[in-house]
């Protein structure tokens, strides 16, 4: 098992490696920032001192070795636009980032898996096609039209839910959240909704295949040929058996959440980090787009790793493969 | 009294393309600690009648007609609920693959247990010695340390041991082995057979046998009903059949043993295919394949009894007895 541990550890450090590769001269080919850090009509000797400030002027290998050198020193450089430091902005917008996706997917989650099992086991039932064609409306409808009816139901016509913020927030450990007031909880509603729609749906679908295909099984008929009951076969065997494709797409859909809720911050102004990537790359500010996206890579495989791991603890056949 | 009584049994599927009467009129019937080996071909109904058994066939069937008595109890008709007190603790099954049948992501010992508590609350300690004594029953080796295992840490013969454990756990009266063996080694399926029927003999447990392999079969059970097309068309003691087949579909099987051929020589077969059992001709399923065929076969044989033995033909082999 430690072996197992290292091994992915190990592949980790390469993957984000090579990220840091692809982000940095990425971002360096889209364009020059110097035009957007100083007036138009400063003198040619300001422009070259800017450059040379910024350490634009040596060749891209050794700004990429700089890069990288103050990265492990935990410094990810200051951002062009607000002069203070990336990691700064950042942290101070991902807890409403984090707040909101997390009750959005692990909502989702929940729920699909439920109804999908639902859905999965009992396949003719009325109930059972309602909620698949729910599915499907979850699937089909755009995240930011859902967004805009959202808001015009429930904040504009109703009255019952705010149309955007985050509400009151209550510090602990030193970062403001939402979700622990009751103003910042109903503020969370309507943007968790609409960015839970398409998970859910896709939830229920995965849930519900896995569901069908495993009743299906000889080791649900020899359960059942042994007169164990039906819930207890839904809880400890169906359960069991279709959770490793549930974990792997929730591992995925709460990392491209985190990191791409882009569009339902912007409709409901929710001071997250993708309104800041959005904001960033529309003017060019170089250090928060490159911490940011090597923020996600970060992200991605530590979700992954974790996924890894959560996959060795469950099956048993992971764990063999692992120590072979 | 016998302990499984099964009467015109009849399962039918109601699927698009037509009703498919999987199983449409079997009668036997099981003594004590008997094991009785139930014989056809893929298709001829063999596997639907065990899951009819245990009330285990999955929707668009249903059972329409029929009678399944185990232990003096009705079986058709009866709630769900009543089914699963009985499956498990008088009426179990084994099946033909062992890898597909064991949860791999459960412990041995978790599944055994989860068994064992399908009929009543049973403490842990309980539920290790109980499950270790069957486990060492079935032949598997320091039984505790491998309630820890998974399954793919067992290999197939010895998966099916698992598997027949935990069939055996609440001594049922009626086992049915669905093909038990058709998946392991030749070898490992001798040690299997003689596993099973020693435990059979031991525990009185009696034992259906259903397999497509008459060779198999017959070195094991000690009556033999043979199936073709959902019906039971002949059923007598192994040895008589075997001696002296009735029906021509079973004298047919039997000629076709490779063991009754002569070396070099072809095998015999029966010819023609098994019928769609969506188009059944009317009369005698049997009849378009059979040499003895005539007008009276339009019309259904039923099985009739003539001491121990019963076939379902107007025409057996050997003549009709006076």
């Amino acid at each position: 098992m430690l072996g197992f541990v290292i091994q992915r550890f190990l592949q980790a450090v390469v993957v984000m490696a090579v990220m840091s590769v692809i982000v940095f001269c990425g971002v360096y080919a889209i364009g020059n920032p110097v035009d957007i850090v100083i007036p138009p009509d400063a003198t040619q000797d300001i422009r070259a001192a800017t450059i040379a400030k910024l350490g634009l002027d040596k060749p891209l290998w050794e700004q990429y070795f700089l890069f990288v050198g103050n990265l492990l020193q935990g410094d990810f450089g200051r951002s062009f636009v607000y002069n203070i430091p990336v990691l700064d902005l950042i942290g101070g917008r991902l807890p409403a980032t984090l707040e909101l996706v997390l009750t959005s997917v692990l909502t989702a989650t929940v729920l699909g898996v439920s109804l999908g099992i639902y859905a999965g086991y009992r396949p003719d039932g009325w109930l059972a096609k309602t909620i698949m064609a729910v599915s499907v409306l979850g699937f089909s409808v755009p995240s930011f039209w859902v967004g805009l009816i959202l808001i015009l139901t429930f904040a504009v016509n109703l009255g019952w839910l705010p149309a955007g913020g985050r509400g009151a927030t209550v510090t602990v450990l030193g970062v403001p959240w939402s979700f622990l007031t009751l103003d910042g909880l109903s503020h969370i509603v309507l943007p968790a909704i609409n960015l839970a729609l398409f998970k859910l749906a896709m939830m229920i679908r995965l849930a519900r295949a896995g569901t069908r295909e495993i009743m299906l099984t000889d080791t649900i008929k020899f359960a059942r040929a042994a007169g164990i009951s039906e819930s207890v076969i839904l809880r400890r065997h169906l359960l069991k058996l279709i959770s490793i494709p549930i974990i792997t797409v929730f591992g995925l859909e709460l990392g491209s959440t985190l990191a791409f809720a882009v569009v339902t911050e912007t409709i409901f102004s929710w001071p997250g980090v993708g309104k800041l990537i959005i904001d960033s790359i529309a003017v060019l500010d170089r250090p928060v787009m490159v911490a940011y996206l090597i923020l996600v890579a970060f992200l991605f495989v530590t979700i992954n790793f974790t996924v890894d791991l959560v996959f060795a603890l469950i099956d048993p056949r992971v764990r063999a493969g692992a120590r072979a | 009294m016998s302990v499984l009584d099964v009467r015109d049994l009849r399962t039918h599927f109601f699927t698009r393309a037509g009703v498919v009467k999987a199983v449409d009129g079997v009668s036997f019937t099981l003594e004590k600690g008997e094991i009785l080996g139930l014989v056809g071909e893929s298709g001829s109904g063999k596997t639907v009648t065990g899951f009819s058994l245990l009330g285990l066939v999955d929707p668009p069937g249903r059972i329409v007609e029929g009678s399944i008595r185990l232990n003096g109890k009705e079986l058709v008709g009866m709630s769900d609920r009543d089914l699963r007190k009985r499956r498990g603790r008088e009426i179990s099954m084994v099946f033909q693959d062992p890898i597909a049948t064991l949860n791999p992501m459960l412990t041995i010992g978790q599944q055994m247990r989860m068994a064992l508590e399908a009929h009543g609350r049973v403490g842990p300690r309980a539920a290790v010695t109980r499950s270790e004594e069957l486990l060492a029953k079935v032949g598997i080796p320091s039984p505790r340390a491998r309630l820890r295992s998974y399954p793919h840490e067992f290999s197939g013969g010895m998966r099916q041991r698992v598997a027949i454990a935990i069939a055996l756990l609440h001594s049922p009266s009626v086992i049915v082995a669905d093909e038990p063996t058709t998946a392991l080694d030749v070898s490992i399926q001798a040690q299997i057979l003689h596993t099973m029927r020693d435990l059979a003999r031991e525990t009185g447990t009696a034992l259906i046998w259903i397999s497509h392999d008459l060779a198999v079969v017959s070195s094991l059970a000690t009556r033999l009903a043979v199936m073709y097309a959902g019906r039971v068309v002949e059923e007598g003691p192994t040895a008589a059949i075997l001696r002296d087949p009735r029906h021509p579909y079973t004298a047919g099987l039997i000629a076709s043993l490779p063991a009754m051929a002569e070396p070099g020589t072809a095998l015999t077969q029966i010819p023609g295919t098994t019928p769609s059992l969506l188009s059944l001709p009317p009369g005698c399923p049997f009849a378009p394949r059979c040499t003895h065929a005539t007008e009276a076969c339009t019309s259904e044989p039923v099985l009739e009894r003539h001491g121990t033995r019963g076939w379902a033909c107007f025409h057996p082999v050997g003549g009709v007895p006076a």
